[in-house]
C-alpha cells in the first residue's frame, strides 16, 4: 500500500529566505503524523505547499502514490486533503449547517444542499462521535466546538487526509483531550492526520510518528514510541534545551501593586471581574491560572488602564490611582508596563515596519525624535540593537511586523516593555504560539526581571508555564478568584479543581 | 485565499499604476472607436491640448493644484481609517471663509490678507469636517453618510447666503463682490514676469507652490511625525491604539479637521487664485475627484501629485478634445475619466496579481 502522502525534495524560497530545503516527508495512510519545529522552521510553508497556498519552486508531491500538482486549495480538496487552520475560517453569524455548506452549496438554491449537509452531518456524528447542533449559531459556540465545525467542513468535502495547524493553541486542556479522542477515532476509520504543533506533550500523547524540522530542513522522522520530549526538543533547536528554567527561592519585597475589591462590567453589561483582591510584591511572580475567558483578560486590561473598573481600587507603590488618571498612558509613566495577551490584535501593528511597532505606546518619548517628529534612523538603530540582544530573527528592523514569526513578534513586544525598566510588568500569554527555544528565552528573561525586583503579574492558560514561573498562584473561575496557592505547595490536580470553581470553602 | 502578494517597491508604485492607466486608455480607445472616431487622433488632441502648449500646460497644472489638495484631504482621513467623501462641502465652506475674511478685512495689506484668507479657508474647511468627525468618534455615526449629508448642507447653505446675504445689492448674480486686489494670489505668468521671464498666461497661480508644500508637509506628518504615527495606528489597528494610550476618538476628530483644512486648498486655488469672488458651485465636483486621486496615488503624497497631474491632463485635454472633435462630447470625456478611475482605483488588484505572477514566474525561471 502506498503512503498517503509523499513529498519529495520540496524547495521553496521567499526572496533570500530558503523556507524549505530539499524536504522529504512520507506520511503513512491511517496514521497520526506529527510535525514539530521552531517557528520559522518551515512547517507552515510545507503545509501551505501541500494545501495549495504556495507552489513549490521544485519537488514532487504524491498523494496515494500518484504524482499530482496542487496549485490551489481546490486542487488539494479534490485530492482529498483538508486543512484546519489555527485561526478558524468560519462565518460567525451563520449556523453550523450554513458554514459547512459554504463554498459547496451545490446550486443557486440552498434547499437541496442544506438537506444533503444535514444528512452528512448526521452520518459523521455517528461515525466519529462528532455530535453538534446543526442549527446553532457558530459565533455562540465555544472555541472547541468551532474547531469541530472546521473538521466537519473538511470531512464533508471528502477529506481523507486532515492537516491540523496548531489545533490546541486555543483550547482548554479538557477540549484538547476531546480533540485527541476525535483524532484517534478518525484514525480508526482509516483517515490520515497530520498534526503541526509546538507542544511535545501532545506529540507524545497522540501521534504514531513524528518529523522534526529545523531551519527549512527535515532533520528526522521517528516512531513516537522510540523518542522522548528532551530528544525532540534537542532535534528542533539543534542544541540541548531546558524545558524548565531554574529559579531560586527569593523573599519578595514591598507590595507594588494592590488590587482591592475590583469589579469590571464590559460594554454589554456582563460582569467580567467580580470583587477581586490581591497583591503583587516587588521581586515576585504572581500567576493567574484559569481556563480562557474567565475574566483574566479583562483583569489585565483593567489594571493596564484600557478599561475602567466599575468598583474597586488599584494602588501602585502604595498610592491610590484615581480614576481620572487611570489610563494606559499614565500607567506606563508610573512604570506599570504591559505585554498584552494578543500581540497581533493589541500589542503590535501588523502592517507597520517592525521599528514602528517597537515604539507602540511610547511614541511620545522625547528621545525618539526632535519635537513633533520621530527620527526613523534612530528607531531603526535602536531596534537593531535590541534585536541582537533578544535574538530576533531575522534581525531586520524595517521588515513588516506581520512577516515575523509569532515567537519573534513576541520578542519584539517583550523587548519593548522590558527595556523600559518596568516596576510592575503585566504579562498575558507570553508564550502562546511561541516555539520551544524562544519559550526558554522568554522564561529566563521573566525570571531575571523578577530577580531584579520587578513585580510580575502573569496570566497564562498554560498550567505548566504558571507552575514553572510563579511564586504564588491565583486561580480564576467565573470572574472570581477561587483560590491562592504557593507554587511549591500545589500540583496540577489541586489547581485544576480550583480552576473548575471548586473552592476551598466548598470542598 | 491565495499567497500574499509581495512586489518590489518600484513595481508597486510605478509599474502597476502605469499598467492600469494604459489599460484604461485602451478601453477608452475602444469607446472612442465605437462612436466612429479615431482613438489615436483623439489621444493626440488630448495630449496636445493638455501638454502641447504653454497655455494648455498652465491649465493642466491649475487643475492638478485642485486635485492635489483634495487628494491629500482624502488621504489624511484614509490613514486614520476614515473615508472622507465630504471634500466638496468642506471646500465650499472654505470658500465662504475666504469671502468673509477677504471682504471684511480689506484694509489689511496684501502680505497679511493672503495668509489670513488661506488660514480662514483652512479653518472653515476644518470646522465643517469636524462635525462628522465628532459624530463618528463619539456617536458612531458613519463618516461616509454624514460627510455626504454635509455636502448637501454646504451646498444649500451657500445658495441661501449668496442669494440672501452676501450678494452685491445691485447684482442679479448670486455671487459676492470681488475680493480686494491685494488679496489676489499672483498668477504664475505674473510671478515669472517679476524675473523678466515671459510664459503664456493661464489660470495657473502660485497656489501650486502651496499645494506642493502641503504635499511635503502631509508626507512629514503621516510618515515622520508622532501625530501621524498615532493617526496610522488608529487607522490600522484601533485595539492597539487603545492599548498604546492613543485615544481613537481624539485622533479621528483631528484627522478629519486636517482633512477638511486640506480640502480648503481647493477654494484657495479657485477663488483667491482665479475667480476672485465667491460664486455658486465653484467646486465643480473636484472634491469627488480627490477620492480617485487618493486611491490611485495609494494615499501617498508623491502618488497623489502624479495622479493629480494625470487627472489635470484629462480635464484640460478633455476640454480641448471636446472642442476639436464635437462627436466626442464633454460627457464622453467624463466617461473616459470614469474608466480610468475604475481601472486605477477599483481594478488595481487585478493588475497587481498579474504583475506578481509575472514576477514569481521570472524568479522561478531564474532559480
Amino acid at each position: 500500500m502506498s503512503p498517503a502522502i509523499e513529498l519529495i525534495a520540496i524547495n521553496k524560497s521567499f526572496g533570500a529566505v530558503h523556507a524549505n530545503k530539499d524536504v522529504n516527508l512520507i506520511v503513512e495512510r491511517g496514521a497520526i503524523h506529527g510535525i514539530v519545529g521552531e517557528n520559522g522552521a518551515g512547517k507552515s510553508t510545507l503545509m501551505s505547499i501541500l494545501y495549495g497556498f504556495y507552489e513549490a519552486d521544485s519537488g514532487e508531491i504524491r498523494v496515494n502514490g500518484a504524482p499530482i500538482r496542487i496549485r490551489s486549495s481546490n486542487d488539494a480538496i479534490a485530492a482529498g486533503i483538508g486543512m484546519v487552520h489555527q485561526h478558524f475560517m468560519l462565518v460567525e453569524p451563520l449556523t453550523v449547517v450554513e458554514n459547512v455548506m459554504l463554498g459547496a452549496e451545490g446550486g443557486a438554491m440552498l434547499r437541496a444542499g442544506e438537506a444533503k449537509v444535514r444528512k452528512e452531518l448526521a452520518r459523521l456524528a455517528q461515525d466519529y462521535g462528532l455530535d453538534i447542533d446543526a442549527d446553532a449559531i457558530v459565533g455562540e459556540l465555544s472555541v472547541g466546538l468551532q474547531q469541530r465545525i472546521e473538521i466537519l467542513k473538511a470531512l464533508y468535502r471528502g477529506a481523507d487526509i486532515l492537516i491540523l495547524d496548531e489545533p490546541t493553541a486555543v483550547l482548554t486542556p479538557a477540549e484538547a483531550d476531546a480533540l485527541f479522542e476525535l483524532l484517534r477515532s478518525l484514525k480508526e476509520q482509516g483517515k490520515t492526520v497530520i498534526l503541526i504543533t509546538h507542544k511535545l506533550r501532545e506529540i507524545m500523547a497522540v501521534t504514531d510518528r513524528v518529523s522534526v524540522m529545523r531551519r527549512g530542513e527535515m532533520v528526522s522522522t521517528v516512531e513516537t514510541a522510540n523518542t522522548s520530549p528532551p530528544e525532540l526538543a534537542e532535534a528542533m533547536v539543534g542544541r540541548r534545551v531546558l524545558l524548565r528554567v531554574e529559579k531560586t527561592e527569593k523573599a519578595p519585597g514591598a507590595p507594588v501593586l494592590e488590587i482591592r475589591n475590583l469589579s469590571v462590567v464590559d460594554t454589554r453589561g456582563v460582569l467580567r471581574v467580580a470583587d477581586v483582591s490581591f497583591t503583587v510584591h516587588a521581586g515576585e511572580i504572581v500567576g493567574i491560572a484559569g481556563v480562557a475567558g474567565n475574566g483574566q483578560s479583562e483583569l489585565l486590561e483593567t489594571i493596564a488602564g484600557m478599561r475602567q473598573p466599575s468598583v474597586g481600587s488599584i494602588r501602585f507603590e502604595g498610592r491610590d490611582i484615581p480614576s481620572s488618571r487611570h489610563n494606559p498612558h499614565r500607567m506606563r509613566e508610573l512604570g506599570l508596563l504591559h505585554v498584552p495577551e494578543d500581540r497581533l490584535r493589541t500589542g503590535l501593528v501588523p502592517a507597520f515596519p517592525a521599528f514602528e511597532s517597537a515604539i507602540l505606546g511610547f511614541s511620545h518619548e522625547p528621545q525618539l525624535g526632535p519635537g513633533p517628529l520621530l527620527d526613523h534612523d534612530r528607531l531603526v538603530a535602536d531596534l537593531a540593537k535590541t534585536m541582537e540582544q533578544y535574538d530576533v530573527r531575522p534581525p531586520a528592523p524595517r521588515l513588516k511586523t506581520s512577516n515575523f514569526s509569532g515567537g519573534n513578534q513576541q520578542k519584539i513586544v517583550l523587548a519593548r516593555e522590558i527595556e523600559r525598566n518596568p516596576k510592575v510588568l503585566l504579562v498575558g500569554q507570553p508564550t502562546r504560539g511561541v516555539d520551544i527555544g524562544a519559550i526558554e528565552f522568554i522564561h529566563r528573561r521573566l525570571i531575571a526581571l523578577r530577580d531584579a525586583g520587578v513585580g510580575i503579574l502573569l496570566v497564562s492558560v498554560e498550567l505548566d508555564e504558571i507552575m514553572h514561573l510563579s511564586d504564588r498562584i491565583l486561580t480564576m473561575c467565573g470572574a472570581r478568584i477561587t483560590g491562592e496557592r504557593r507554587a511549591a505547595e500545589t500540583n496540577e490536580q489541586d489547581l485544576g479543581l480550583l480552576m473548575a470553581g471548586v473552592t476551598d470553602e466548598a470542598a | 485565499m491565495s499567497a500574499p502578494i509581495q512586489l518590489p517597491k518600484w513595481a508597486e508604485t510605478v509599474l502597476v499604476p502605469a499598467i492600469s492607466v494604459a489599460a484604461a486608455f485602451l478601453i477608452a480607445g475602444l469607446v472612442v472607436l465605437s462612436i466612429g472616431e479615431n482613438p489615436l487622433t483623439a489621444t493626440r488632441y488630448l495630449l496636445q491640448g493638455s501638454l502641447g502648449t504653454g497655455e494648455g500646460l498652465g491649465f493642466t497644472l491649475f487643475y492638478a493644484t485642485d486635485f492635489i489638495f483634495v487628494g491629500l484631504a482624502v488621504a489624511v482621513a484614509y490613514h486614520a481609517g476614515l473615508f472622507n467623501i465630504g471634500g466638496e462641502g468642506q471646500a465650499t465652506l472654505a470658500g465662504l471663509g475666504i469671502a468673509l475674511a477677504l471682504n471684511n478685512l480689506a484694509f489689511l495689506p496684501g502680505f497679511l490678507l493672503i495668509p489670513v484668507g488661506i488660514l480662514s479657508a483652512a479653518a472653515f474647511g476644518a470646522a465643517w469636517a469636524a462635525v462628522p468627525g465628532y459624530l463618528q468618534a463619539k456617536r458612531g455615526s458613519h463618516i461616509v453618510i454624514t460627510t455626504i449629508m454635509f455636502n448637501w448642507l454646504a451646498s444649500v447653505l451657500i445658495v441661501y447666503l449668496l442669494v440672501n446675504v452676501l450678494r452685491e445689492p445691485q447684482s442679479m448674480n448670486p455671487e459676492t463682490p470681488s475680493f480686494p486686489e491685494t488679496s489676489h494670489i499672483p498668477f504664475m505668468h505674473e510671478a515669472f514676469a517679476w524675473f523678466g521671464i515671459t510664459i503664456p498666461s493661464s489660470q495657473l497661480n502660485l497656489t501650486l507652490v502651496l499645494a506642493l508644500l502641503s504635499a511635503y508637509l502631509v508626507w512629514l506628518l503621516i510618515y515622520r511625525s508622532r501625530l501621524g504615527y498615532a493617526i496610522r495606528v488608529v487607522g490600522s489597528n484601533p485595539t492597539a491604539a487603545v492599548y498604546a494610550g492613543i485615544s481613537p476618538a481624539r485622533i479621528i476628530i483631528i484627522a478629519m479637521m486636517l482633512s477638511g483644512a486640506l480640502a480648503g486648498g481647493l477654494a484657495v486655488n479657485e477663488l483667491m487664485g482665479y475667480q476672485h469672488r465667491l460664486l455658486l458651485e465653484f467646486t465643480s465636483g473636484y472634491g469627488f475627484v480627490g477620492i480617485a486621486v487618493a486611491l490611485m496615488g495609494r494615499a501617498h503624497p508623491v502618488g497623489i501629485i502624479l495622479a493629480s497631474l494625470l487627472f489635470g491632463i484629462l480635464y484640460q485635454g478633455g476640454a480641448e478634445l471636446a472642442f476639436e472633435q464635437p462627436n466626442i462630447t464633454r460627457d464622453m470625456v467624463v466617461v473616459i475619466g470614469g474608466i480610468i478611475i475604475l481601472f486605477a482605483g477599483a481594478l488595481d488588484g487585478l493588475f497587481r496579481r498579474l504583475v506578481a505572477q509575472l514576477f514569481t514566474r521570472q524568479k522561478l525561471a531564474g532559480a
